[in-house]
This record gives C-alpha cells, structure tokens and sequence, in this order.
C-alpha cells in the first residue's frame, strides 16, 4: 500500500460510498425482488443476481436492492417492486433477465415507468 | 468495492462476544454460504452497539432491524426468513418493557432515540479492523484538512473555542492544555493516551478503541501536530485484550497508509503512536503514576509539578473519548460543538450505563441532559418495577446522588455541586434494595486494594474507614461512627498526594450526605432498612400465602426451615444464615425479607425518594 495523500482519502471515500449508503439506509431508489417460496421457484433468485450483477457494472450508489415475500400474486412470478424516491411504487410481473435489464435502466435508473411490463402503479392499503 | 445488498452489522464488542457474537458470526457466514447468499450479503463485525443488555445484537441494513439476544440456533431462521425471503423475525426483535409488540426499526428503539453521537460516531457503522471504513466515514478529513490548511495555533484556537473539556474525570480545558505544552520548552515533545480505565462497572473507553480506534489514533495525531509532538503512547490496561488486538491493527493500517510515521499524508508532519500496557492498578489512570508506569518505574504518584513530564520532557495526556471527540471537532468547526451541551460543559459524553436500570449499556448523551432522562427514558427504568433510591456517578471516586435530584442536568458543574463528580462517566443506578453504607463500604473495600501506600493518610485512613464501615454493617457500628468517618475523611482528603486519596472519602461523605438516617438505623437501631446487611435483617414466611409446598424447606441447607407437608411453614432464626436460598426458590414469593426493627422514620424516608 503506498503512503496516502489528502486526494487519496477523497477516492476511498468515494469507492466505499455505496458501502455506506446502504449502512446509513440512504437511496434514491429502492428496489425490491419478491422472495417468497413462488418467486424463488419462479426464477427471482436470478432476477436477483442479474440486478446485483447491473448495480455493480453501473457503480449505482444511492439504489438498495432488498428482498420481501411474496406479493399475494404467485402465477405472476417473478415480480419486484420498484420505487424512485418521491413517487409511488410500481409493480413489475413476469420477470426474465432481458425484462430485468430494461426495467433497471429504465425506470431505476432514469425514473421512466415502463408500462408494458407493469401490473400496477402503488400498493395495497395496508392496516 | 463489490457491492452488496445487504449488511448485517453485527456487535462484536466485548459484551456480545463474551455472548458467542463471534460463533454468531462463524454460523450466520455457513449459513449464508448454504444458500448461495454470500455475494450478496455481507457480514460485517462491529464494536460495540450500546444495548449490551440485549447482547448479541445485530442491526440489519438497509432496512435498518434489529435482532437482539441472537443464539446460534436462530441463525438458520433469520437467513431463511429474513435475508433470503425478506420477512423480518418478529421474535427476534426487541419489545420494549410493558409493551406486546417488538419494535423492528431500530431508529424507533427509546433507548437509541435520546442519544447524540459524536465520540461514538462510528459506531455500529463500521467494521473497527477496517482503515478503509474509518475513512469512508470521514475519517482522516480532518487531519487532512489541519496538515494541509492551518497552522498549530490555529488548531488549539479551534479546541479552545469548541469548550471541549477532558473526558477522564477532572474537565481540564483541552484547548488550554495543549496551548501550555506547546509553549512548554524540551524537545521532544509527547502526546499521550489515557486508556487506563479502572472504574469498577465503566467500559467507555473500552469500547470507543474497541469500535472506532482509529478516531483515538485521529485525535492524537491532530493533537500531536498542535503541540509539536513527535512520539505518542497510548497507555492500556492489559486486562482489555480485544481493545489491545484492534488498537494494534490500527496502528499497522496507519502507519502503512502513511498516516503514521514519516511524512504524515505526503507532507513534512512526523509522529508515530505505541501500545505501553499497564497491569491494571487503579493508580494507573492518575497522571504522574501513568508517566511513572510508561518510564518503567513502579507507579507512584509524585508531587504534581506544574507541567507533567515524561523523560523530562513535555508531555501532553488525554483520556481516550476526548481524544476521540478531536477530529469531529476540527472537521466540524467549534462552533458547531459549542453548540451541544451546556454553558460551561459543552459536546457530549460517553456514559456506561449499569445497575438496576432494565437497558443497561453504552449511551452517549449531549451534557445537560437530565439523570431522569438517561435512567428512564434510555435505561428503561427499573428492573423489577422496583423504585429508583441513587445513582452513583464518577466510579470510586465520585458519589451517589439520590432520586429526589433526578432532575439535575448532567455537567461538570452540576454534578460537583451535588457532591459527586463527572469522573470517566460510570453511571450506577440503584434501587430501594440496595443498602448505601453496603455501597460505601464496598467502594472503601476497592480503595483500599488500590491504594499504592505512598501516603500514610490513604495508605492507613482508607482502611480504617473501611473496617469501621464494615462494622456498621456488621451490626457493630457505635454512637460517634459517624462523626468520625467524617473527620477521618478530611484528613485523608488533607494529606494524600494524588486524585485517588483525596476523593476516596467520597464515596463516604455522599452517601452521609444524602442518606445520614440510613447510616444512623444501622448504628441505632441495628437495622438495615433496604435488607442488604445480614446481620440486621431477617427472613419471614408470610403465613398467608404459604401453601406448605416444602421448596424452601428442600432448599435451606441449614435445616432452618420447619414446618409440615401442606401446612405453613416457619424460620428458625436461630440457625438461620440468610443465605437466601428459601427467598429465591419460593414459587409464591412468601418469603420476605424484613428490617430488624421496622421503623416508621425509614419508611417515611423511602417514600420521599418516590420519582415524581
């Protein structure tokens, strides 16, 4: 390891952002894969490991990527739910990779819905 | 970095560990790696949380859940529900006392809500082994910014401005010592770390090197660099070995990424910091007997000269948590930390928060903040649902301090004028079940122990008083006791050199202070009114609630308890040892414990000490 300068510590800073963030629970955008026992089944897991693979290829620091169960919506499987800071979330169903992929840079990404794969915009009542 | 999607921070400061935190870990990592989770979440080990009670806790990021009181079998559990499906444990979550619902968030825990946290600023947010954590969190900023930007007495102008006070016990002006050592003439020059925590229940500075050495390391650095220092030690008792271990790993990431050593961050600053263990005698974490111990002599204290020399030479010495408030300091501005606390004590502090409090643990709370406030609504209240008598504060050498102050803001000053101190910041809750010459008397005990005999007034008074409180005790106490413990207790303050003799009658003179009619019912009336004092309370078997089912009778190893199968039982006081046996095992709680002589003065006593 060489001996650090001041403008060292800003680049560690900087590569250790997205490390922090999710610690510090900060994100612009949140983006959650239905787990449950029918989405695993499904396929979500891949889904899954595709949105890990495109957040670490975008270097995107302020998206958390988390898990919940099932949506109540098994024969749409996989579906996640994605939600962009100060707008409602949205549900996407029947997931593949290459939909996965369009969805991320899309929507996560640029904050553009794309309706075709939608089924819903918000969530139920709860309570 | 790889990125992952989940954290699990889990508490590995020395409370969670000595709770299998580090099998916890060893477990949860098999198992992740079970499920082919291990790229996506990641566990990382923190020091200490704070919520020791609740030990091993775990805080799940981002969602921000806390698991508390984890056991190896519940590992299995939390992966599959939790990490893999998404659906929190509801049984592993905390419910705060009184309440049937866990509360998951752990922003919405009372006992983390009314903490402000500067000195433990990274706590729980960064694995402590890691430099790189550290300086994603800011850390190294503000040594940066003072080697690169302002000058030495620019620095202490800073420190003085901000109000910063030494965390250790006395509340000497940071600012002000190091603008002394900085004149100071002698080269080289020393900075040095007080880690030589001794307070018997404290574990502040334990656990600030424990989850974020590298804001000591920061401090002594900045600290160094305004003094003209060259050379650093950080004095730690060798009885805190995962402290020592982390401390070290510190060091070696510091001085490979060029913050320690030669030519400080590519500039022409040099300064290098080392371990110097201690053995762990109480005398230690006064100021002369620490210099003495890191020279290599044997740890006595010596007349104070103006200036505390090391080799001769200047030295400058901070307790590890005002060490650790520097860097914030500097990179924040003074004016920003003048900004919390009170007039005269400004910032925060690091409190351990023990007893007979339900939350116990580590709390930071910003001065000023009231005793009520940090016993009822961070400590939980009391365990048991038992009524809150005194809180001891500044460890051995500091006093108890009864439940009618509870409204006292905590300060420097305020807690000097009720006749106890600030100290390190140890923070004993007690309860109406505990005696307070029982509490004297142990302190007096510790003291003595710990007394380096140097001066004859410590060496010889301090047991002295001792023996006589363990007497009152005993039941042995007589008219005058009293009145010559007081007079006993200036002359030690009088004639003993060091900090240690001069405020060991503490411990005395508050508990006469506030509870002088305890002390007289021990001596008068051979009465223990909170029935902590063998000798002079006895046990009872209250012949309504008896049911005859024999438990204590099984239980008294003495044959003490009579009484026929069915039918109500009795004590035979005679051969009773009061050992308490029959107390703790009666399924109907029949046993009581009762004062020899009840008196209607005490009782009138301990309703007036009810909270408001």
């Amino acid at each position: 390891m060489p001996k650090l300068t001041p403008e060292d510590l800003a680049s560690i800073r900087e590569r250790m952002a997205r490390t922090m963030s999710l610690r510090e629970g900060k994100a612009r955008a949140h983006v959650t894969v239905h787990l449950g026992t029918c989405g695993i089944a499904a396929g979500a897991r891949d889904v899954m490991r595709v949105l890990m693979n495109l957040l670490e290829q975008r270097d995107a620091e302020d998206i958390l990527l988390t898990t919940s169960g099932c949506a109540g919506l098994c024969s749409c499987e996989p579906m996640m739910t994605v939600e962009v800071k100060g707008q409602a979330p949205v549900k996407y169903v029947h997931l593949d990779e290459a939909k996965t992929v369009q969805i991320f840079e899309s929507h996560v990404l640029v904050g553009k819905i794309v309706p075709e794969y939608a089924l819903a915009v918000g969530s139920e009542r709860v309570g | 970095m790889k990125p992952y999607r989940m954290h699990l921070m889990l508490c590995t400061g020395t409370g969670c560990v000595s709770n299998k935190a580090f099998r916890i870990r060893r477990v949860l990592e098999e198992t992740l790696a079970k499920h082919q989770l291990q790229d996506e979440i990641a566990v990382v080990p923190t020091g200490c949380n704070g919520f020791c009670a609740q030990g091993p806790v775990m805080v799940v990021q981002p969602d921000g859940i806390f698991y508390q009181m984890l056991a190896e079998r519940d590992v299995a559990e939390l992966v599959e529900e939790h990490f893999l499906k998404g659906r929190p444990v509801r049984r592993l979550m905390f419910t705060p006392s009184g309440e049937r619902e866990p509360v998951p968030r752990m922003s919405d825990i009372g006992f983390f809500g009314k903490q402000r946290l500067v000195a433990l600023r990274n706590r729980g947010l960064i694995d402590p082994e890691k430099i790189e954590d550290y300086i994603a969190r800011d850390g190294y900023a503000a040594l940066a910014k003072v080697l690169t930007e302002m000058t030495p007495e620019q620095v202490i102008e800073e420190v003085k401005q901000s109000g910063l006070r030494g965390r250790g016990g006395a509340g000497f002006p940071a600012g002000r010592k190091w603008e002394s050592r900085r004149k100071a003439p002698g080269e080289p020059k020393y900075i040095v770390c007080n880690a030589d925590e001794g307070d018997p229940g404290a574990f502040m500075d334990r656990s600030i090197i424990e989850s974020d050495p590298h804001s000591v390391l920061e401090g002594m650095v900045i600290g160094a660099y305004a003094i003209g220092a060259s050379r650093g030690y950080v004095y730690i008792r060798h009885e805190y070995p995962l402290a020592v271990e982390r401390l070290d790993i510190a060091i070696r990431q510091a001085r490979e990424f060029g913050l320690l050593g030669t030519g400080i961050l590519g500039g022409g600053f040099d300064f290098d910091i080392e371990i110097r263990r201690g053995a762990g005698a109480f005398v230690c974490g006064e100021t002369t007997s620490l210099v003495a111990s890191i020279e290599g002599q044997s740890p006595e204290p010596r007349q104070r000269p103006p200036r505390t020399t090391l080799w001769g030479k200047p030295v400058n010495i901070n307790n590890v948590e005002t060490w650790a408030n520097v860097p914030v300091i500097l990179l924040r501005g003074a004016a920003w930390f003048a900004s919390i606390g009170t007039e005269k004590s400004k910032g925060t502090k690091v409190f351990s928060l023990v007893g007979k409090v339900r939350n116990t643990g580590l709390v930071e709370v910003p001065m000023g903040i009231t005793i009520r406030e940090v016993v009822f609504d961070i400590g939980g209240g009391l365990a048991d649902g038992k009524r809150f008598k005194a809180i001891q504060t500044g460890g051995p050498s500091g006093g108890c301090i009864p439940a009618s102050l509870q409204n006292l803001p905590i300060d420097y000053e305020q807690l000097t004028e009720a006749g106890s101190m600030m100290g390190s910041g140890g923070l004993i809750v007690m309860d109406e079940s505990d005696c307070m010459v029982d509490v004297a008397r142990y302190f007096l005990e510790f003291l003595t122990d710990e007394s380096c005999g140097k001066c004859t007034a410590c060496r010889e008074g301090v047991p002295v008083m001792y023996r006589m409180l363990a007497n009152i005790c005993e039941g042995r106490g007589t008219q005058g006791d009293i009145e010559l413990l007081e007079e006993l207790s200036q002359a030690v303050i009088d004639a003993s050199l060091c900090g240690l003799g001069k405020s060991a009658p503490n411990p005395v003179l508050s508990t006469l202070r506030y509870f002088r009619d305890e002390y007289q019912a021990h001596i008068r009336d051979r009465c223990c009114p909170a029935c902590v004092c063998k000798p002079l309370f006895h046990y009872l078997i209250d012949e309504d609630i008896c049911n005859g089912c024999g438990a204590c009778k099984k239980s008294c190893p003495h044959e003490a308890i009579e009484g026929e199968a069915k039918s109500v039982h009795r004590i035979l006081q005679d051969q009773c040892t009061k050992c308490g046996a029959c107390f703790d095992v009666c399924p109907k709680d029949a046993v009581t414990k009762n004062p020899n002589r009840i008196e209607t003065r005490e009782s009138r006593e301990v309703d007036e000490l009810v909270p408001a």
